[in-house]
C-alpha cells in the first residue's frame, strides 16, 4: 500500500490520467469537433445540416466537460504544467476559447430561427468551433515535441520569449494537420452510426479522404520527427519522489532523444502501428460495421496521442531556451497529498461518469433522420 | 517589475469575464430546481399543464444555460493564461476544488442536459424526472466546488507554504472543503440563484397574467415561483447576516470597508446606512447611522467590539515587518537550502510573507523598505472602500425589495386575490432585474472586498499575473467583450422573443398540450 501510494507511484498515476483525460476528450469531444468541420461539407442543405448537428446535439455537452476537466485536472495536479502551457500558449489558447465559445451558443440558437442568414452565420461559427481546436491542439502537440521558449525566473514565475507566429512553424502546422485530419476522420466515423442514406455515403467519402491524410501526416511528422526535431534527455534530476522544483535538474538536447523509450522497449512500437491499423480499419470498416469502424478510429485517435506522450516521457513541457527548466512528471506536480486525494477522488468519480456517460449513448442510440428533424420538437 | 496597466488590465479582464459569467450562473442553479420541482408535480399528479411548464421553462432555461457554459470555459482556463504566477503558487490548493467540480459535478449536469431536452419521448415519466433532478444537483455541486475554491481565497486554511517549492501547499483538505467561509458563502449563493430563478418564473408569469393570456398555466407557474422565492429569499438574508457574523471573525477588513467603519467605536458600533467615503483622509462624510445595529449584526453582542479600519491599518505594520524578515529569510534559504537559521525564521514569520510580498510592489528588493513605504504599504492593504460601501447597499436593496415582493405574491396567491390585484403584478415585472443587480453587486462586495490580495494576506494581486504583454491583454479583453457582449445581446433577443410567444405556441409543440389562453 505504501508502494501505491508513493510520490513517486502517484507522480505516474497522474502522468497517466492526464493521458486518460486527454484521451477521452479527444475520442469523445474529438468527433463533435470533426462534425462542426464536416458540418458544411457534407451537409448541404438546412435539414441535413440539422441531422448532423442532432446526431452529436444530446451528448456533445458532456463531451466537452472531458476538456474542462482536463484543465481542471492539470491545474490540480501539474500546477506549474497548467501556470507555464496556458499562459505561454496565450493567443493560441484564447483563440481557441473563442472558438470553444461559439458551440454551445450555436448548438442551442442556430435552429431557434428559421431565417437562412441566422442559420448560415450559425453553420459558420459552429464550423470554426469544430475547425480551430482541432488545429490548434495539434499545433501545440507539434511546438511541444521541438520545446517551447518558457524559463523560470528565480521566484518561479513563468516567462515566455516568443509569440503566437512563432508556434505557427512547419513542424507545428504538420502536426496540425495531423490532429485535425485525425478528427475529422473521427467524426466521419460517428456518423456512419448517426446517419443513413445519401448523407452517410457523403461522410464514409470523407472519412476516407480523411484517413488518408491523416496516415500520411502522421508518418511524415514521425519521419521528420527522427531526423530533424532534437528531443530532450534526463541527465540528472533531484530523484522520482524528489521536491517539485523544475529548476533542479540537467538536460541534454540531443538528436533521436524521443525515440529513445522506444528502443528501451521496442514493445511501445506497437502504439503507432495501433494508429495507424486503426485508421485503415476505420476506413476499411464503416460500410459494413459502423461501430467497430468509430471503435477502430478511437483507437487511432488514442494512440496518436500516446505515441507523442510516451515519445515524450518522462518531459511534459519541454523548454526550447533553458532546456533544464523544462518541465517533468517529476518535478512539476503538487504535493503529495494534493495527488492523493486527486487520486482518490478520480477513482471514484470516473467510472461513474463513465457509466452514465454509456448510459446516455445508450438512450440517444439510433441515427437520426431528416424526417425526425422535421417533426420531432425537441430537436436543435 | 510587472506593469501596472497589467495588472489593471487582468483584473478588468477577470472581473469582466467573471460578471458576464454570473449573469448566467445563478439562473441556471434556480431554473433548475424549479424545472425539478415542476416535474416532480407532473409525475404525481399526472396533470399535463405541469409537464407543459417544464417544457416551456425549460426552453428558456437552455437559451441562458448555453451561455453559462460558453462563459464558463474561459473561467476554467483563465487562470493559466492570465494568472500563472497565482496558479502556480497556490495551484495545490486551488486547482483540487476546481478538478472535483468538473469530474463530480460538470460532467454530471452537462451529461443530463442533452437528455433533459432530447429525452422526451425516449424516456420513462420517472426516468425523465431523474435526468431532471440529476441536472438541477450537478449546476448546485458544480456552485459548492467553486464556492470551496473560492472560500479558500477569501480564508485560506488548510494549507502552508513550502519553502522548497516555492508555493502553497495543502495540509488538509478537509480544512479547505468545511472552511466556514466556503460553506456559509455556498448556501447564500445558491439561494440567491434560487431567488433569480423564482424572480424569472415570478416575473414572466405575471406579465402573461396582465395580458390575460396563458392564465391557468402562468398562475400555477406564479405560485411555485412566490413560494419557492421567498423560502429562498428569507434564506439569503439569513444567511448573508450569518456571513456578515462570520466577515466579523475571519475578514475585519471586508466588513469595515463594506461598511465604511474608520474608527473602532465603543460597542455596539453603529450602522452606516449612507454617507460619502474619502479613502485618501479615512473618513465617512455626512454619514447617517443607525445606532447599535452593526454591533449586532457583526459580533451579535452589545460588548464585543468592532474593529475599524483605521486600528485594522495599524495593524498591517508590525506584519509588513514581520513579512520583511520571512522574506529575508526565503531570500537566504534559496541561496543556501540548509540554512537552518533562515528555515526558523520562516517558520516562525512564514504566516506574514504574503505582507513582504505586498510591500515588493512599492520597495522591490524588500529587506531595504522605507518607513514611508511601509505606512503606505500598510494602507495599501484595505480595499477600495467607496464601491464597496455603494455595491453592498445596492445588494441588500435589491434583496428588500424581493422579498417584498415574494412575502406580497405569496399571500396574494394564497388567498386567490392574485387576477384583482393588477398593481402586484406589476410589481412582479419590475422586481424581475432585482436578482441580476443584487447578483453582480454581491459578486464585487466578495471579490473587490478581498483586495489587494488573490488569497487573503498569502498572495497579494498585483504579483498574481502572467507576463505578458499589454498588447496580450488588449487583444483578449477587447475579444472577450466584443464576443460576450454579442451574444449577450443575442441570447436576451431570443429570450423575450420566445418568453413573449409564451408556452402555447412555442413552435413544433404538439397542439394537444396547448392550454388555451
Amino acid at each position: 500500500m505504501d508502494f501505491l501510494m508513493s510520490y513517486e507511484t502517484l507522480r505516474l498515476v497522474w502522468w497517466l490520467f492526464l493521458g486518460v483525460l486527454l484521451i477521452g476528450f479527444a475520442v469523445m469531444d474529438g468527433f463533435d469537433l470533426g462534425v462542426g468541420v464536416l458540418l458544411p461539407v457534407v451537409a448541404r442543405e438546412d435539414a441535413e445540416r440539422r441531422v448532423l448537428l442532432n446526431a452529436i446535439g444530446p451528448t456533445w455537452e458532456g463531451n466537452q466537460v472531458w476538456f474542462v476537466l482536463g484543465g481542471g485536472a492539470i491545474f490540480a495536479a501539474f500546477p506549474l504544467i497548467y501556470a507555464a502551457a496556458f499562459s505561454g500558449f496565450f493567443v493560441a489558447l484564447i483563440l481557441v476559447l473563442f472558438a470553444l465559445i461559439l458551440r454551445p451558443v450555436g448548438f442551442d440558437y442556430r435552429s431557434k430561427l428559421a431565417d437562412p442568414r441566422w442559420r448560415g452565420l450559425w453553420d459558420w461559427c459552429l464550423f470554426v468551433g469544430g475547425f480551430v481546436p482541432a488545429l490548434v491542439f495539434g499545433v501545440a502537440f507539434g511546438n511541444l515535441l521541438q520545446g517551447v521558449p518558457l524559463r523560470f525566473d528565480p521566484d518561479l514565475r513563468v516567462h515566455y520569449d516568443g509569440g503566437f507566429f512563432g508556434l505557427l512553424n512547419p513542424y507545428g502546422l504538420l502536426c496540425g494537420a495531423v490532429s485535425l485530419s485525425m478528427l475529422v476522420m473521427h467524426g466521419a466515423a460517428f456518423l456512419q452510426l448517426k446517419t443513413v442514406g445519401e448523407l452517410r455515403e457523403r461522410a464514409r467519402r470523407w472519412l476516407g479522404l480523411a484517413a488518408l491524410v491523416y496516415v500520411i501526416a502522421f508518418a511524415a511528422a514521425g519521419v521528420w520527427l527522427a531526423l530533424g526535431v532534437e528531443g530532450y534527455r534526463l541527465l540528472s534530476f533531484a530523484g522520482k519522489a524528489g521536491v517539485s522544483d523544475p529548476l533542479a535538474k540537467t538536460v541534454a538536447v540531443e538528436a533521436g532523444a524521443w525515440f529513445a523509450n522506444y528502443y528501451d522497449a521496442p514493445v511501445l512500437w506497437l502504439i503507432p502501428l495501433l494508429a495507424f491499423a486503426g485508421a485503415g480499419l476505420a476506413w476499411y470498416l464503416a460500410p459494413r460495421r459502423p461501430g467497430y469502424a468509430f471503435i477502430a478510429s478511437a483507437t487511432a485517435v488514442g494512440c496518436t496521442i500516446l505515441t507523442a506522450g510516451v515519445g515524450m516521457f518522462p518531459f511534459m513541457l519541454p523548454s526550447s531556451l533553458q532546456p533544464s527548466h523544462s518541465l517533468t512528471v517529476w518535478d512539476s506536480t503538487s504535493s503529495l497529498l494534493t495527488l492523493r486525494w486527486m487520486f482518490w477522488l478520480t477513482v471514484f468519480f470516473l467510472p461513474l461518469i463513465i457509466a452514465y456517460t454509456s448510459w446516455v449513448f445508450r438512450v440517444m442510440r439510433g441515427p437520426v433522420t431528416v424526417e425526425e428533424v422535421r417533426h420531432s420538437d425537441a430537436h436543435y | 517589475m510587472i506593469s501596472d496597466t497589467l495588472v489593471d488590465l487582468s483584473r478588468l479582464q477577470f472581473a469582466a469575464t467573471a460578471l458576464y459569467h454570473f449573469l448566467f450562473v445563478p439562473l441556471t442553479l434556480g431554473l433548475s430546481f424549479l424545472l425539478a420541482i415542476m416535474e416532480s408535480v407532473y409525475v404525481m399528479t399526472g396533470k399535463e399543464i405541469y409537464r407543459q411548464m417544464t417544457k416551456f421553462w425549460g426552453k428558456l432555461f437552455g437559451i441562458n444555460f448555453a451561455l453559462g457554459v460558453a462563459t464558463g470555459i474561459t473561467m476554467e482556463f483563465q487562470f493559466g493564461t492570465n494568472w500563472s504566477y497565482y496558479s502556480q503558487y497556490v495551484g495545490d490548493i486551488f486547482g483540487t476544488p476546481l478538478a472535483i467540480e468538473g469530474l463530480m459535478a460538470f460532467f454530471l449536469e452537462s451529461t443530463f442536459v442533452g437528455l433533459f431536452f432530447f429525452g422526451w419521448e425516449r424516456l420513462s415519466k420517472v426516468q425523465h424526472l431523474l435526468v431532471t433532478w440529476l441536472v438541477a444537483l450537478g449546476s448546485n455541486f458544480s456552485a459548492l466546488w467553486i464556492l470551496v475554491a473560492n472560500g479558500w481565497m477569501q480564508y485560506p486554511v488548510g494549507a502552508e507554504f513550502n519553502p522548497d517549492t516555492l508555493r502553497m501547499e495543502l495540509t488538509s483538505f478537509a480544512e479547505v472543503f468545511f472552511s466556514p467561509v466556503a460553506q456559509v458563502k455556498f448556501v447564500h449563493t445558491v439561494s440567491a440563484g434560487y431567488v433569480t430563478g423564482s424572480c424569472f418564473v415570478l416575473g414572466i408569469s405575471a406579465w402573461y397574467l396582465l395580458k390575460n393570456r396563458h392564465v391557468a398555466f402562468a398562475q400555477r407557474s406564479f405560485a411555485i415561483a412566490a413560494a419557492f422565492g421567498l423560502a429562498s429569499v428569507l434564506s439569503v438574508i439569513t444567511l448573508g447576516d450569518e456571513s456578515g457574523y462570520e466577515l466579523g471573525h475571519v475578514q475585519k477588513v471586508k466588513l469595515a470597508a463594506i461598511e465604511g467603519m474608520w474608527e473602532t467605536h465603543p460597542p455596539p458600533a453603529p450602522f452606516t446606512v449612507v454617507g460619502f467615503i474619502d479613502q485618501e483622509n479615512l473618513r465617512t462624510n455626512h454619514a447617517l447611522e443607525i445606532p447599535w445595529m452593526m454591533g449586532l449584526i457583526a459580533t451579535r453582542s452589545l460588548s464585543e467590539p468592532v474593529t475599524g479600519l483605521k486600528e485594522l491599518i495599524a495593524g498591517h505594520e508590525p506584519r509588513i515587518r514581520n513579512g520583511m524578515q520571512a522574506y529575508a529569510a526565503l531570500q537566504q534559504l534559496r541561496a543556501n537550502p540548509g540554512d537552518t537559521a533562515a528555515r526558523e525564521i520562516l517558520r516562525e514569520h512564514g504566516g506574514d510573507l504574503g505582507y513582504g510580498l505586498l510591500l515588493k510592489r512599492r520597495a522591490p528588493n524588500v529587506v531595504d523598505a522605507t518607513d514611508a513605504q511601509i505606512a503606505q504599504t500598510a494602507r495599501d492593504a484595505i480595499p477600495p472602500v467607496a464601491p464597496l460601501f455603494w455595491a453592498f447597499r445596492i445588494m441588500v436593496g435589491a434583496g428588500v425589495f424581493m422579498l417584498v415582493t415574494f412575502a406580497l405574491a405569496l399571500l396574494s396567491t394564497t388567498r386567490r386575490q392574485l387576477m384583482r390585484q393588477r398593481w402586484l403584478l406589476k410589481l412582479a415585472v419590475v422586481t424581475l432585474p432585482m436578482p441580476w443587480i443584487a447578483s453582480e453587486a454581491g459578486w464585487l462586495v466578495a471579490e473587490l472586498g478581498r483586495q489587494p490580495w488573490t488569497v487573503a494576506e498569502v498572495l497579494p494581486t498585483w504579483m498574481s499575473v502572467s507576463s505578458l504583454s499589454v498588447g496580450d491583454l488588449i487583444f483578449s479583453f477587447c475579444g472577450f467583450v466584443i464576443l460576450y457582449t454579442a451574444l449577450l445581446v443575442v441570447e436576451l433577443y431570443l429570450m423575450v422573443k420566445f418568453a413573449r410567444k409564451g408556452p402555447g405556441d412555442a413552435p413544433g409543440s404538439s397542439a394537444s398540450s396547448a392550454t388555451p389562453a
